[in-house]
């Protein structure tokens, strides 16, 4: 009768929870148990419970497929390049625009910079796609210096750097602000005692300044650890035409473009389930221990 | 102190300047050739004449642009989805995250809820069972199918339930000891004290819906029901002319695919570029709130 008890004193707390148990029952654990379908001959008028259930056949035939392996290659490829751009990029921009000494230029770099993170892939795509055309201002430019005209959009092993680029152009700023949040926060009276000492900039940034921004650099590289599979769903939808760009497919097709291709362009939805289910679980297996490594590191909880 | 002042130094800083000058150059650059373009002629615009500056000023390519109907309906489709969407994200928001924010003594229950959202971080059923349930619901081609299924945000959902935890307790202490109920005392104490986090996490929320296009996508069935951003994608992705069927000579000496998209994607960017300046330092904290917790 604790429970009774229980229930009495805090029911406005249960009463607040229910709206959002009742959503993410339905449309978080309602897709996990519908990757039931990974292991189905699905089809939609008969239903998840009616489909013929065909074992691990879905799975034999993805593993089958010869571009199966390679495109997981392209995910693990991009994404891990990514991972370290991402990584390097923006700590060495927020510790040179520490070194900034005229706050209004400061400022309004940094407004600058994080300006692409909150425009959707849509925007920037459309952006890219205008500049980096055939036509466009990039190739004119190139042209004044006799450099033949680049189809970037068309070059099978430029497009893998090209993703790469276009992410840390436009997410860089991002974890630059974490980074620059971090430095301020260090205590200034260190700086002054490695002043006392001696230390010239350089050295107060290698000593200080780094060490500094350790904590947050080891969760920052830790959490990425989550994202071995992922390589950037929109944008390289955005930028393969919709997964209908041929020419680039070869190294740009990546697991969650195959999903798509599979499943919803092509209807096989037990196979776009299994590659899915598939994914789910590796990324599961990462998320879950990059979760755990920044607690032991660094005593990080989520809650 | 000389050291701070060699010429090393001197060279260092004039060298990093520079540097950090052309980074934010190259972050803005874009969207002012953009504009240059979406404001130049057709006939400049494939000539590669336009850089920074319209070449052949002309409105023609906005006037088309604000004419179609479809661009319209879409523009509404938007923001009925921001209005519903984020006023669903923050009920929910607050609501959940307040009994989370709990102690286990207050709630035994707390931790058993928290790992019932969280998990939903670390797995998930992917696409097609995202997609088919969705299907299941009857969502499909409505507004609801862009707004409930990501109704409850969990990151925010954590954010602000680590917000609440750090609030002074003794005030709903005294509230909880004059009769004060749950719901009460998350009105009257809670909201009040929370301003600032709640306004980025609504801020986050606004431009989260403003810019999913990829559910629009999918889940309508017409493209008269896609959001703005939905619809743009058509047109951004589509390599084909929008003037296939054109016989107007006359208009195409006015405008052309690149400087309609361009005009296109400039309005789709509009809202946030516009109102961005005005509220950077909300950004700037709802990223530093999202990652650092003490």
């Amino acid at each position: 009768m604790a429970l009774k008890r229980e229930l009495k004193r805090n029911y406005a707390l249960y009463l607040m929870l229910l709206p959002a148990i009742i959503l993410v029952l339905v449309y978080s654990y309602g897709p996990m148990a519908g990757l039931a379908i990974a292991f189905e001959k699905f089809t939609p008028s008969k239903g998840i419970f009616g489909s013929e259930w065909v074992g691990w056949k879905n799975f034999e035939y993805v593993i089958g497929l010869p571009e199966t392996i390679h495109i997981l290659w392209n995910t693990v490829y991009i994404a891990l390049m990514k991972i370290v751009a991402g990584l390097i990029f923006p700590i060495l921009i927020a510790i040179l625009l520490n070194e900034l000494k005229i706050k209004w230029f400061k400022r309004s770099i940094q407004t600058v910079i994080y300006m692409p993170y909150f425009l959707s892939w849509i925007i920037v795509g459309g952006i890219l796609y205008d500049m980096l055309g055939r036509e466009g201002i990039v190739n004119t430019f190139l042209s004044y210096f006799n450099v033949s005209n680049i189809f970037f959009f068309g070059n099978d092993t430029l497009f893998p750097y090209l993703l790469v680029t276009t992410d840390l152009w436009k997410t860089f700023g991002y974890a630059t602000i974490i980074y620059l949040a971090a430095i301020v926060s260090i205590n200034p009276t260190i700086y002054e005692a490695a002043i006392v000492d001696g230390a010239s900039r350089w050295r107060q940034t290698l000593h200080v300044t780094l060490p500094g921004m350790a904590p947050i650099i080891v969760l920052l590289a830790t959490l990425s650890i989550g994202n071995v599979l992922n390589a950037g769903f929109e944008q390289v939808l955005v930028l393969t035409n919709n997964n209908t760009n041929t020419l680039v497919l070869n190294s740009g097709e990546i697991i969650d473009t195959f999903v798509y291709r599979l499943g919803i362009a092509n209807a096989q939805y037990g196979l776009a389930t299994a590659v899915g289910l598939f994914k789910s679980c590796v990324s599961f297996f990462f998320v879950s221990l990059s979760y755990f490594l920044a607690y032991k590191l660094i005593n990080y909880r989520i809650f | 102190m000389d050291v701070g002042h060699s010429t090393g130094r001197k060279l260092f800083l004039i060298a990093n300047n520079v540097f950090l000058f052309l980074v934010a150059l190259s972050c803005l650059l874009p969207f002012i050739h953009i504009m240059a373009v979406s404001f130049s002629s057709p006939a400049a615009s494939t000539a590669g004449e336009v850089k920074l500056w319209p070449v052949e000023f002309t409105w023609k390519a906005y006037e088309y642009v604000i004419d179609k109907k479809e661009y319209l309906q879409s523009l509404a489709v938007s923001f009925k989805r921001v209005v519903l969407g984020t006023t669903i994200n923050m009920l929910l928001t607050v609501l959940t995250a307040y009994p989370l924010s709990k102690t286990l003594r207050a709630f035994p229950m707390r931790t058993v809820f928290a790992w019932f959202f969280v998990f939903t971080i670390l797995f998930g059923g992917g696409l097609i069972p995202w997609y088919i349930v969705i299907k299941y619901t009857g969502l499909m081609n409505s507004l609801w199918a862009l707004v409930l299924p990501g109704a409850v945000q969990v990151y925010s959902i954590i954010i602000l339930l680590n917000f609440f935890r750090q609030l002074p307790k003794e005030l709903e202490e005294s509230a909880f000891l004059d009769g004060a109920g749950h719901m009460n005392v998350l009105l009257r104490i809670y909201i009040p004290l929370s301003g600032p986090a709640l306004a980025t996490l609504l801020l986050f929320s606004i431009v989260d819906h403003w810019n999913a296009w990829f559910d629009g996508l999918i889940l309508m069935n017409t493209p008269a029901n896609y959001p703005l951003q939905s619809y743009m994608q058509t047109i951004v992705v589509n390599m084909s002319s929008l003037f296939l069927n054109t016989t107007n000579s006359e208009m195409l000496k006015e405008i052309n695919d690149r400087t309609v998209k361009a005009a296109q994607i400039l309005i789709g960017a509009l809202p946030v570029l516009l109102a961005y300046p005005f509220l950077q330092r909300h950004f700037i904290k709802g990223i530093v709130l999202g990652s650092v917790k003490e």
